[in-house]
């Protein structure tokens, strides 16, 4: 069985979010880049099953749609313990632009899962796993918590409204993955920091597609207002506040 | 074989380095921005959440925490690979030890236990020695402590009274006494003890096992700061080392404590770097959410002369640490090729850089110092809370300054290495100090700047290092071999070294830094360096012209002084601008960010 994990290359979460260029592009001046966490935590649970000998897991691989200089972001996933890696070598358009480059990949090497985080934490589209099942015609469950494999089925727990629902599926299957997958991403250990480098990294080239969507600009969320200190013994004050400044209630 | 160093220990103050000569941390590579990486995700997942707990000396915790850190490959970075290490060289370790040094009490367990717990096995210890233990002190499932204080023997660690008598069949030692301040000693598997055998006058050391009887460890001590760190007194009670235990030869401990100390301040150099990124750090959280009289507090140009001069010093010990963690590294490649083994070559590395380590070691524990008393400052009465984070940095700092050698002997040590390096000619340090002396004498000095950013400023430093030539003349006239009585001089002329060191060090950063086009503004990089360079005049002006007042050789305090005023003549800027615009920046990414 060979697990694929989709990975996206994201600044990291306290970044200082920048647009220059008439707010049509991210100043990536100084911007630390990291795994999308929700791929990362993706990561961590395919080594988890890869580990179980339980599991007939037999490789770990990770692709990225993504330039060059998206390489130090992949090693990372190779550190971590995944265990070849695939670029393509195109900077990522949309969303229907990257799940067709990973359609593409999935075609040409056949893997019985694939995992998809969310969502990523820079553009938030949390489109690309659906596109990519819809691509390959294989099912996909989305917003999966827990997963784990029983011969050549999988099963799931999918968090729900005020719930969990338990599925079961054949394979191939794309898993679209949220916290609680694993339950804290895997730090890279120094063995596995020094075999990166000697792990296959393989650049495919990417293949024609349109993007459908037309991006225009950027736009920052208006600052938040400071925030109040009130007293805990002068509630009037916070009911005040609430009514006449605030207006909710 | 000192021949084939690009620059020899000392040698700083006799001949200029180019800035392409030197690293600069924006040089790390993709593995060892990783391997920082890690070191920072440990932190975040393993220390800082358990800080209280870690803090209340919870049974086991500390022991489990650093395990952790095995697992992870942290305890091992710099060992070589057949005794289960990664072989990293020493810059990468003082990477991790950058990182790792934002832990609070975690980094001193953890810097005692790689550092002067166990490189003076693997630097000294012979092949059975090496296979038996640096194994499992890498991957953590054995924790190593130094033993070398005594309650009579602190700063004079020779003076110690732990005795090892050789047994008749000469099959082990017996040994006893006892030690104090011993880091890691409550759970420590491997204990370095150095104690003096039969009647030697000089301390040898032993590897001795935490689980031999006769050991008894008294309860842990209360402290100031780094209260989570396991720090205890340990007595020695008939307790039997084997003869094959003795680590180096007899009576060659003192030297193995002191090569070992010197690798320590060094390392401390590097992680109050870490410190002080995370506290300058919290300090600008705090002052971009503090308001008073309507107005944010880091809108207030007095706490942006704090946050300026926060980033300031930090930047400058960075780039003398780094500068001088590169030419270890350097050293100890350029020992091996010429036949020296593992061991040896490392150690003899750090002996030759002794000077810069113990200046390192002096200005880190100063700078991070500052910065902690600044965060307090900054936070005002929250500040003084326990609640807020200012606390702990403030207490867990101090110490730096006391262990590892106290910045009193560390200063007297650089002054003393310089001087002595002098007399050997191990540096032409006399034969510069004459010539500057006739340069003084003739009037012959230049001093107009020639327009040229980069040009001016090596210049500048250039003339710090006249000055110290000057009162090195100026006290081996007066003084002779009496200087090291005169431990006032030792020290103004110690501040002066230092001082040329970091400053010099940060130019040659500057420049590199827009020779490679590193990421950032140039401009406020400038604007650190022309902060530093004025304070590093005035300062290294003060210590000279105290120095040479107290030399009491009235017919040259005349000559001297104007020479000293020449030397640092620096050209002034508006320096208030120039610390808020380093301070905006920070303020506005709101995190270390240079």
């Amino acid at each position: 069985m060979k697990i694929l994990v989709c990975i996206s290359n994201v600044p990291d979460t306290t970044t200082k979010v920048r647009f220059v260029d008439d707010n049509t592009r991210l100043d990536t001046n100084g911007i630390q880049w990291v795994i999308n966490p929700w791929d990362e935590l993706a990561l961590t649970r395919a080594l988890q099953l890869k580990e179980d000998k339980n599991n007939a897991v037999e490789s770990v691989t990770v692709v990225h749609v993504g330039g060059k200089g998206s390489e130090p972001t992949i090693r990372k996933a190779l550190a971590i313990g995944a265990d070849d890696a695939i670029r393509v070598n195109a900077e990522p358009q949309d969303a229907w632009f990257v799940a067709s480059q990973l359609a593409e990949v999935v075609q040409q090497n056949e893997f019985d899962i694939i995992f998809a985080g969310i969502e990523s934490s820079d553009y938030n589209g949390a489109a690309v796993g659906g596109m990519l099942s819809e691509l390959l015609g294989v099912p996909s469950i989305s917003a999966v918590s827990s997963m784990d494999l029983e011969n050549d089925q999988v099963k799931i727990i999918r968090d729900i409204d005020g719930g969990k629902e338990q599925m079961t599926s054949q394979l191939p299957l794309v898993v679209i993955a949220q916290k609680g997958i694993a339950i804290e991403p895997r730090i890279a250990n120094m063995r596995g920091i020094m075999m990166a480098r000697k792990k296959p990294l393989n650049v495919v080239e990417p293949v024609e597609k349109d993007t459908l969507v037309e991006f225009v600009d950027y736009e920052l969320p208006q600052a938040k207002p400071p925030c109040k200190m009130i007293d805990p013994e002068n509630v009037q004050e916070l009911v005040d506040l609430l009514q006449n400044e605030a207006k909710v209630i | 074989m000192e021949k084939e160093l690009n620059i020899k220990g000392c040698e700083f103050l006799t001949k200029s380095t180019d800035a392409n000569e030197i690293f600069i941390p924006e040089e790390f590579d993709e593995e060892q921005t990783m391997i920082a990486q890690t070191c920072g995700d440990f932190l975040e997942t393993e220390v800082f959440c358990n800080l209280d707990r870690i803090d209340n000396k919870e049974q086991g915790l500390m022991r489990q925490i650093l395990e952790k850190s095995g697992e992870l490959g942290l305890l091992g970075i710099s060992l070589p690979e057949e005794y289960g290490g990664f072989g990293q060289n020493f810059l990468t370790s003082m990477y991790a030890n950058e990182v790792l040094g934002a832990g609070y009490s975690f980094s001193v367990a953890y810097s005692a236990h790689t550092g002067i717990g166990t490189l003076p096995i693997a630097y000294y210890g012979n092949e059975q020695q090496r296979e038996k233990y640096l194994p499992g002190l890498a991957s953590g499932e054995a924790m190593a402590a130094f033993c070398l204080t005594e309650p009579g023997a602190g700063s004079d660690a020779n003076a110690g009274k732990t005795k090892a008598v050789l047994s008749e069949d000469e099959t082990h030692y017996i040994l006893n006494g006892q030690k104090m301040w011993i880091t890691n000693g409550g759970f420590a598997d491997v204990q370095v003890v150095f104690a003096k055998v039969g009647a030697d006058r000089i301390l040898s050391a032993f590897i001795v096992d935490g689980d031999s009887p006769g050991i008894e460890i008294n309860p842990e001590e209360e402290k100031m700061g780094i209260k989570g760190s396991s720090t205890v007194q340990i007595f020695y009670n008939d307790v039997k080392v084997p003869a094959e235990n003795l680590l180096g030869r007899r009576g060659e401990g003192f030297r193995i404590a002191l090569y070992t100390l010197h690798m320590g301040r060094i390392k401390l150099g590097g992680n109050v770097i870490g410190a002080a990124k995370r506290a300058i750090s919290q300090s600008v959280n705090y002052a971009n959410e503090r308001k008073q009289f309507g107005n944010l507090i880091s809108n207030f140009g007095s706490i942006k002369y704090k946050l300026g001069e926060q980033v300031i010093r930090n930047f400058a010990n960075e780039s003398a640490v780094y500068r001088a963690s590169k030419n270890v590294d350097e050293a100890i490649e350029a020992f091996q090729q010429d036949g020296m083994d593992y061991g040896k070559s490392h150690m003899e590395a750090f002996v030759q850089y002794e000077a810069e380590a113990a200046l390192l070691k002096v200005y880190g524990s100063e700078m991070l110092d500052y910065v902690v008393d600044e965060m307090v400052q900054i936070m005002g009465g929250m500040g003084f809370s326990s609640e807020m984070p200012a606390d702990r940095a403030y207490r867990d700092s101090r110490i730096n300054r006391i262990f590892e050698g106290t910045n009193e002997i560390n200063r007297i040590w650089v002054a003393d290495t310089v001087v002595k390096r002098g007399h050997k000619h191990k540096i032409e340090l006399f034969e510069r100090a004459k010539q500057v002396m006739q340069e003084v004498e003739k009037g012959e000095a230049q001093n107009k700047p020639s327009g040229d950013y980069f040009e001016d400023k090596t210049r500048l430093v250039e003339n710090f290092k006249k000055v110290a030539l000057m009162l090195v003349e100026a006290a081996s006239n007066k003084l002779g071999r009496k200087m090291s009585h005169e431990q006032e001089i030792l020290m103004n002329l110690s501040d002066i070294v230092m001082l040329i060191y970091v400053a010099e060090s940060s130019v040659l950063r500057v420049k590199k830094r827009e020779d490679i086009n590193a990421q950032g503004e140039a401009s406020l990089y400038r604007d650190m360096l022309d902060v530093l360079m004025i304070d590093s005049a005035d300062q290294i002006r003060k210590c000279a012209i105290d120095a040479i007042y107290s030399l009491d050789s009235e017919e040259n305090e005349e000559k001297y002084r104007k020479g000293i005023e020449y030397f640092t003549d620096v050209k002034r800027i508006n320096v208030k601008e120039a610390r808020r615009r380093i301070a905006d920046k920070l303020i506005e990414e709101n995190r270390y960010c240079f």
